[in-house]
This record gives C-alpha cells, structure tokens and sequence, in this order.
C-alpha cells in the first residue's frame, strides 16, 4: 500500500525540531518501513476485538492508602529549572 | 580455571554457606573480570563500586549472624541502565537522561536489595531499549566478549556481555520484541522473558508499555530460575501486573521431556536461517526426541504478520511514552524563546536516530486519521497472534524456534538498514505480541565459535514449563564453552 506522510506535520506533532535534510531523510524511512508494516491491512479483522494486555487485565488500581512519596527535593534536584516548589518554563503563550 | 567469577550463582552460594568464599571475595572477583574486560567490552555505563562493597559487607555480616535472606545473599548482580536505581544515574543510554539521579528504585531493584543481591553496576544498552545490537547507545557500543568485532545483540547487549564476560554472576535484561533472548543468543548466555505481568514494570523506563517485561539473564538455566524467583510477584505500584498465584518454577524443573509434545513453528525455521543455526536447532530437536519428547511440526500462520503488527504497535507506544521527556522535570535543558522551542529543541538534541525515527513513526501511526489503520488494524492483528498460539498449546506442551536466524554480526552490518536491523527479531517478537513466556539456551557453536541460541515459547503462566525444557535442553547439549575475553589474565 502507498503510503504518503507529512512529515513536518508528523515532527511538529512529536515536538522534535528537524531541518530540512533530516525531515527528507526520516520521511523516506518511514514510507519504507510503513509500506512494509501495513501489510497488517491485508488481514481480516472484522468483528475481532484489539488486545492490550495478553492476559485480560484492565486498570489493576491499588487501594486508596496513604504510603510513602517521592522526595520533593531529591526530585527538584533533578530538574533544569525550579523556582520553589515549582518547576520552571519559558513563556507558553505570547504577550 | 579457579576464578570465583566462572561460578554460577548455585556454586558461588554453596561456597558462601560452607564459608570457603565471602561476598567480599565475589565482589573482587566480579571486579577483577572487569577491569581486565571493560577496556574492550563496554557493558557497563556505571559500576557502583561504594554501593556494592556496602552490599558486600552487609551480606558476609548477615552470613555471619546466620541471617539467609535467600540464594542471592551476597551475589554481584548487574542491572540493565533501564531501570531505576535511587541515587545512581540512570540514563538509559540515551542523552536525554544524562546525569540524571532518581529520587527512587524500581521495583526489580527494591527485590534484589531485600533478597541480598550485590547491585554491582548498570548495563548498557540500545537508547530507550530500540535496538538489537547496543550500536544505539549514545555512550558507544558494546562488544561481543566471544569476538570484539562483532556485537552482542540487542538491546540488553549490556547485561547479556557482562555474564558472559563473567563480570556479574546474572544480569536483569528488559524484553520488549526479544531484547533478553537475542543478546543472550549471540553472547551465549541463558536469557528468559516471563509471562507478561509476572514481573513489576514499576521503575522500568518505558518504551512500549504493552509488550515490555523485565525477566533474568544468566549463565545456566538453574541460576535464571534463582533471579526469576527474587524479581517476580505482584505490584500493586505496576497497573498491568498480575495479581495471581506465582508459577512454581523450581519444583519440576528437573523432570525432563520425556513424553512432553514439542512443536516446531514452522513460520520461523524457513527463512533467513544461517546454516550454522539451522543445524544446531536440527540437533538439538534430535537429542529431545532421543529423550522421549515427541516432536511435531505445527504452523501459526499470523506470526508472519507479528514483525509487522510489532512496529506499529511498539513505534506508537514509544512515541507517547516518551512524550515525558521534554526538558522539564529531569535531563538537560536546551534554551528555546517559547515552551515548544525548548522542548523541540531539547528533544532533538537528546534522542538518536533510532529513537527519533520511532518517535515519528509512532506519532504518524496514532495521529488522526491513521489511527485505525495502523494501531488499531495492530493491535487486532495482536489478537490473532494470541488466539493462534491458544490454539497451538492445545496439541503441544511448548513451541520452539532459533532464538535469532543468525549469530553475532559484526559491528555497523546492520547500522545503516534500519528493516535488516528489525529482522533480527523476526523469531522473538511473536511471544511478546502474546505475552506468553519464552527462553533462550545456547546450544552449540558456530564455524566461526560464535553461540547459537535455541528459543523455547510456553503458553501464558507456563514459566515453570518453559524453564523445565530449557534445563533439560541444557544438560542434552552439554554447551559448556566460554567466551575468548572470559578471562582475569589479561592474556587475550
């Protein structure tokens, strides 16, 4: 099957900045292995219900009990920017 | 040959309880093997030399009291760099995660503590787990300690090299489409992927959430079963992990195959085969029919669409999984004017290749629009493979199959091809789609004194059977050989 990708869609999406040439080179690779991977469409699946878990198990919650946490400052000290107890980022919206 | 570092763990722990050796002397002795080792092989990433001789000293004090936490008591085990050690970097082999000290231990890492172990160092591996040969390790590649040209498989190439090597009695490996059973194929080594949920996932760094399990590598079938009963167990921290009664694997362990029906998967025996492979696994189907096992030939014929459903499923999985890494709360920073510069920008410098090829590929298969196509048509396709192999274990106890086509390749074959570099996979990747357990034993040499692996697949919970095969095919084939760099000497 012929397989047709936007390729800096697809990296902007994965918020991964590409130049030009690399854009061109992962988008030649991925019509490759996906031309290979979409013979799973020549399959009959109708009526067949997608797997998750090979044996069946569905959202396993633990009891609702108070236990021991992470550190707050073991974790910050393996951040990049913290100010406080908050991590730090650049501007999300423009002024 | 008298170096403690050639014992496995039931000698080395025979020779700990009968006082003739100490941890302290294991330690050494792992310590020895890898500084003469480590300048070629490149299997470990860090080695916590402080942690471990506090290890050592609390398992020899414990010895003495008379305290018997189990048969990992004072035993140097290594870790995979995938999963989480509290105040040890982990990485994960990849850029992204460089320097990074977790607040907390994986669940794999807490059982090995509480069961005694010596946690000697972490092991190198494919960045994020993608790969089948240690070549996608942003801090170099690790070598085949039975030919240093050649690589060690993927992508627990780390720990499969260092217990070859002999510088950890076992090593924990992660398996998402074979990367316990291929390294430990080409690095001649037991390498054994439990039923899915058997082992905690709590703490492993994920990749494809679905389809990863942490199981044991080690140099005998015996000492895997020893790791495989530390590790395993519900987790209440581990959503998927299952919250049944254990297999037993150590009680029948020894019975044999007399009279058990064995199926070969005819699917995966055909192509692509080297000869070498091919006539090991001949043998050694030879030698279990010579011992009463009945052998069969039975056909799954979706496994041949399992490599395909795998790289939609596991890209995709991977692609959101990896979605945390985004410079914010761990791992370095690359600056950028907005949020999404900076996360663009951090993420294109910290991930390789192979990594960001999955990324994309991942992201364009669950993107809208193409979601039904590729990862919902996959993970049907996945329903299939596990209806098949339901069936098949109908009219057979086991299923086996070369663990890979081939032996170790050399270093950069398969670097620049990144569907050969699939194909490795092509006989592992269909119990992970299952989820059912499989074993790799190395059975024989090649022309070139490279090991062969033979790949034993059991049904879902049938670890015990799984192991019982193994041991069996281990004491048929006699494989007693040792890596060329297995040595303390220097002299290689």
């Amino acid at each position: 099957m012929p397989v047709e990708i936007d390729i800096a869609r697809v990296a902007r999406l994965a918020r991964i900045a590409l130049t030009d040439d690399e854009l061109a080179h992962y988008g030649e690779q991925l019509v490759g292995i996906l031309e290979h991977a979409s013979t799973v469409q020549s399959l009959p699946t109708e009526g067949v219900e997608p797997t998750a878990h090979p044996l069946g198990i569905v959202n396993g919650l633990r009891h609702d009990e108070p236990g021991p946490m992470l550190d707050r400052d073991e974790v910050f000290a393996a951040a990049p920017a913290t100010d406080g107890p908050y991590f730090t980022v650049p501007p999300f919206l423009d002024e | 040959m008298s170096d403690a570092a050639d014992l496995t763990i039931a000698e080395a722990g025979g020779r700990l309880r009968d006082g003739s050796l100490t941890a302290a002397d294991l330690l050494d002795a792992v310590r020895r093997r890898a500084s003469m080792t480590e300048a070629i092989i490149h299997g470990y990433l860090t080695i916590d030399h402080d942690g471990a001789a506090a290890s050592a000293a609390e398992a020899d004090a414990a010895f003495a009291r008379g305290e018997d936490r189990g048969r990992l008591q004072g035993i140097p085990i290594a870790l995979k760099d995938n999963m989480v050690t509290r105040g040890i970097e982990t990485t994960a082999s990849s850029r992204i995660l460089a320097g990074w000290i977790p607040p907390y231990d994986a669940t794999v890492v807490s059982r090995l503590r509480a069961a005694g172990a010596i946690l000697y160092g972490k092991t190198n591996l494919d960045e994020f787990a993608m790969g089948s040969s240690t070549e996608n390790s942003a801090y170099g590649p690790t070598r085949n300690p039975w030919d240093a040209d050649r690589v060690p498989g993927g992508s627990s190439g780390g720990s499969a090299a260092v217990v070859a090597a002999g510088s950890a009695y076992a090593a924990l490996g992660s398996d998402t489409g074979g990367s316990i059973r291929q390294p430990a194929s080409l690095c001649g080594v037991v390498g054994m992927k439990p039923t899915y949920g058997l082992v905690s996932r709590y703490g492993l760094i994920a990749f494809a959430s679905s389809l990863d399990q942490i199981g044991p590598i080690a140099r005998t079938v015996d000492d895997a079963v020893t790791v495989f009963e530390t590790i395993a167990g519900h987790d209440p921290y581990d959503a998927t992990s299952y919250p049944g009664a254990l297999p037993d694997v150590r009680t029948g362990l020894t019975e044999g195959v007399s009279g058990l029906r064995i199926g070969v998967l005819s699917e995966l025996v055909s192509e692509g085969v080297e000869p070498a492979v091919a006539a090991a696994f001949q043998a050694t189907l030879d030698r279990l029919a010579k011992a009463g096992a009945e052998i069969s030939e039975v056909s799954l014929p979706t496994t041949k669409h399992a490599l395909s459903a795998y790289y939609l499923l596991a890209p995709a999985e991977c692609s959101a999984n990896l979605a945390r890494f985004d410079g914010v709360r761990y791992g370095p920073r690359l600056d950028g004017a907005s949020v999404e510069q900076m996360m663009a920008t951090t993420r294109r410098d910290g991930f390789g290749p192979e990594v960001t090829r999955r990324i994309l590929l991942g992201t364009y298969a669950l993107s809208a629009g193409y979601y039904d196509a590729f990862y919902g048509q996959a993970q049907k396709v996945r329903t299939l493979v596990v209806q098949e192999f339901r069936q098949a274990y109908q009219q057979v106890d086991v299923l086996v199959t070369p663990t890979s086509p081939t032996t170790a390749f050399a270093l950069g074959a398969r670097a620049a091809d990144p569907l050969a570099m699939y194909l490795s996979d092509v006989c592992t990747i269909p119990s992970n789609l299952s989820g059912d357990p499989a074993i790799s034993v190395p059975v024989g040499l090649d022309e070139d004194g490279l090991p062969i692996g033979f790949q034993v697949l059991g049904p879902a919970l049938g670890d015990a059977m799984v192991f019982r095969v193994a041991r069996a095919i281990e004491e048929l084939s006699g494989f007693d050989s040792r890596a060329a760099l297995a040595s303390s000497e220097g002299a290689v």
